[in-house]
């Protein structure tokens, strides 16, 4: 087995149900140690390619290389270097937090302390509670948990932040951030454009099982290029103008050093830029 | 596989049993459900059975309540694990563990567990009821209880795998829940289990239910639990327990085989 650089390989990848392709071709590459973010809309085939990709489903056909291994043939070696959050779980309602960890933990060659992985998620309260009583955000966060418990090489998370709270939303990119600086590769899908843009070093937007852009969140879709809108206010009101050079417009509009009153320059957002994608397949 | 994998899946195996007896315990109404159903046949057609076979003086009831017990054991493992899969399989429970390097061998060494202690535990309260209510009186021999401990084993093996095989075939919980109860229904009527002496049945009918695990493990119960004379009620009027090793036997090696063959981890079908 070759280690590469890649984490992850695909290659022409579809998917078909029943004559429908949910994916219809895509090529993706994750270096090592890269956070790499799948957008998309509802529908658009995140959740299949992701799950090809951890071996809970087959492919149609397509070349898939995720830690030098085909998934769809891996075993258990394979899997202890993995990490999956699912996007729906209900299992083990009648389990602990800290019984579930403990007995996860079990699983693999080199796990993570449960009490440590208790305390990254913040559910040190309800460590000794049954995970049917957890509420939704709670639950996610045992998920998360449970996917990081065997110290993966590669993460899968599936819209892990679904129910979090804004400051539990941000201790998890600030978990995320810890376990790429220590290596861990993270593929990550998501609704949330300031999650992704947080988060990714590249992201690649999915519509309709095609990746219809990719790239770095600053240039997706040709964004650091976009015409930026300079507005500002005068004793005639304010004016907005569109230009490839903002700088040298304000320093025109500025000769002499004025002050320009409500002075603002703003560039599309990986929000705009995003429905700007997604509304041109639709 | 090597020696130290195989202690791993052993290991790990363990460790499923204990979480699978603890998630089991901790559903209260589920345990009692599960236990109180072959209980109330026992005691309610236990009661309606008051006669005495004129030859041997023995009370229909006794015999009745002896093969109940295989009917009881065979709840605890064919029905219950084959709920128990589907059920696994409808959470989520399953594809957690598919992601996870456990291997699929200690999941079902987890889920043998769990029926091993229940069926001990349901096959325990119903001879208690059985001694308590009916009077049987319970074998001295060692004999005998080496004969329960074999039939027990056999049979519960044998069931459990089926079980599992039979929730592979269900798309659904209710699915599965539905079909396997009409599956042991059934099997336990043509066995013989309602109606006493089982020689009162139709030929044909038990001839269809002798290619069954449930017409052996009662038969081989019943010959634990009633005196010798007993046996002239069997159809073929002796315990014929050698037969009733070959069969389970069987049927414990059917199961394991068809288990591999039709075992899904997912309800999806791709
Ligand atoms: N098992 C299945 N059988 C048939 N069609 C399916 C199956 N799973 C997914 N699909 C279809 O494939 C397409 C992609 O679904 P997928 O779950 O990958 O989307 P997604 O991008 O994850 O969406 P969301 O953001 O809602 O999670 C959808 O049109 C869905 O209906
Ligand atoms: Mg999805």
């Amino acid at each position: 087995m070759i280690e590469n650089v890649n984490a992850v390989e695909v290659h022409g990848l579809r998917k078909d149900y029943a004559g429908v392709s949910a994916v219809a071709g895509i090529d993706l590459d994750i270096r090592r140690g890269e956070i790499f973010a799948l957008l998309g809309p509802n529908g658009a085939g995140k959740t299949t390619t992701v799950e090809i990709l951890e071996g809970h489903r087959r492919r149609t056909s397509g070349e898939v290389r995720v830690l030098g291994e085909d998934p769809g043939r891996a075993g258990g070696a394979w899997r202890a270097r993995i990490g999956i959050v699912l996007q729906t779980a209900s299992d083990a309602a009648e389990l602990t937090v800290a019984e579930s960890l403990r007995h996860f933990a079990g699983y693999y060659p080199h796990p993570r302390d449960p009490g440590e992985v208790v305390h990254l998620v913040g559910l040190e309260e309800k460590a000794g509670s049954r995970i049917r009583t957890l509420s939704g955000g709670q639950r996610r966060r045992l998920d998360v948990a449970l996917g990081i418990i065997g110290r993966p090489e590669l993460l899968f998370l599936d819209e892990p932040t679904t129910g979090f709270d804004p400051e539990v939303r941000r201790r998890f990119w600030a978990l995320i951030e810890r376990l790429a600086a220590d290596g861990t590769t993270i593929l990550l899908t998501t609704h949330y454009l300031d999650e992704a843009e947080a988060l990714a070093d590249r992201v690649a937007v999915l519509a309709g099982g095609r990746v219809v852009a990719e790239g770095t969140p600053a240039t997706l879709g040709g964004r650091a290029e976009a015409e930026a809108v300079v507005r500002w206010t005068d004793a005639e009101g304010v004016h907005e103008r569109r230009t490839q050079r903002p700088t040298t417009l304000v320093n025109e509009l500025s000769a002499g050093g004025g002050e320009l009153a409500g002075l603002t320059i703003t560039r599309p957002s990986l929000e705009d830029t995003y429905l700007e994608l997604i509304g041109e397949r639709s | 596989m090597t020696a130290v994998t195989a202690r791993g899946a052993l290991a790990i195996g363990l460790a499923r049993g204990a979480v699978e007896l603890r998630q089991f315990f901790r559903q209260k109404e589920t345990v009692v459900f599960t236990f109180s159903l072959p209980v109330l046949l026992l005691v309610l057609l236990g009661s309606v059975f008051g006669d005495v076979y004129p030859e041997t003086g023995l009370p229909a009831s006794q015999l009745f309540a002896a093969g109940m017990i295989g009917a009881g054991i065979i709840s605890t493992s064919f029905v219950s694990m084959g709920i128990g899969v589907a059920l696994d399989r409808e959470d989520g429970t399953l594809k957690r563990l598919r992601g996870t390097p456990m291997p699929a061998l200690s999941y079902f060494l987890g889920k043998m567990v769990l029926v091993a202690v229940s069926s001990l535990a349901q096959a325990a309260l119903m001879l208690a009821i059985a001694v308590w209510l009916f009077d049987l009186t319970l074998p001295t021999a060692p004999g005998k209880w080496l004969t329960f401990a074999w039939i027990f084993v056999l049979g519960v093996t044998g069931c459990a795998a089926l079980g599992v095989a039979a929730s592979s075939l269900a798309r659904s919980v209710n699915g599965a829940a539905a079909g396997m109860n009409i599956v042991y229904l059934a099997l336990q009527f043509i066995s013989g289990v309602f109606i006493t002496p089982v020689s009162a049945l139709p030929a044909a009918m038990v001839s269809v239910s002798s290619f069954f695990p449930v017409k052996w493990m009662c038969q081989g119960l019943r010959s634990v639990f009633l005196p010798e004379e007993a046996a002239r009620y069997e159809m073929a009027g002796q315990w014929e327990l050698g037969l009733t090793a070959l069969v389970l036997g069987a049927w414990c090696v059917a199961g394991l085989l068809l288990c591999r063959l039709v075992f899904r981890w997912t309800n999806r079908r791709e």
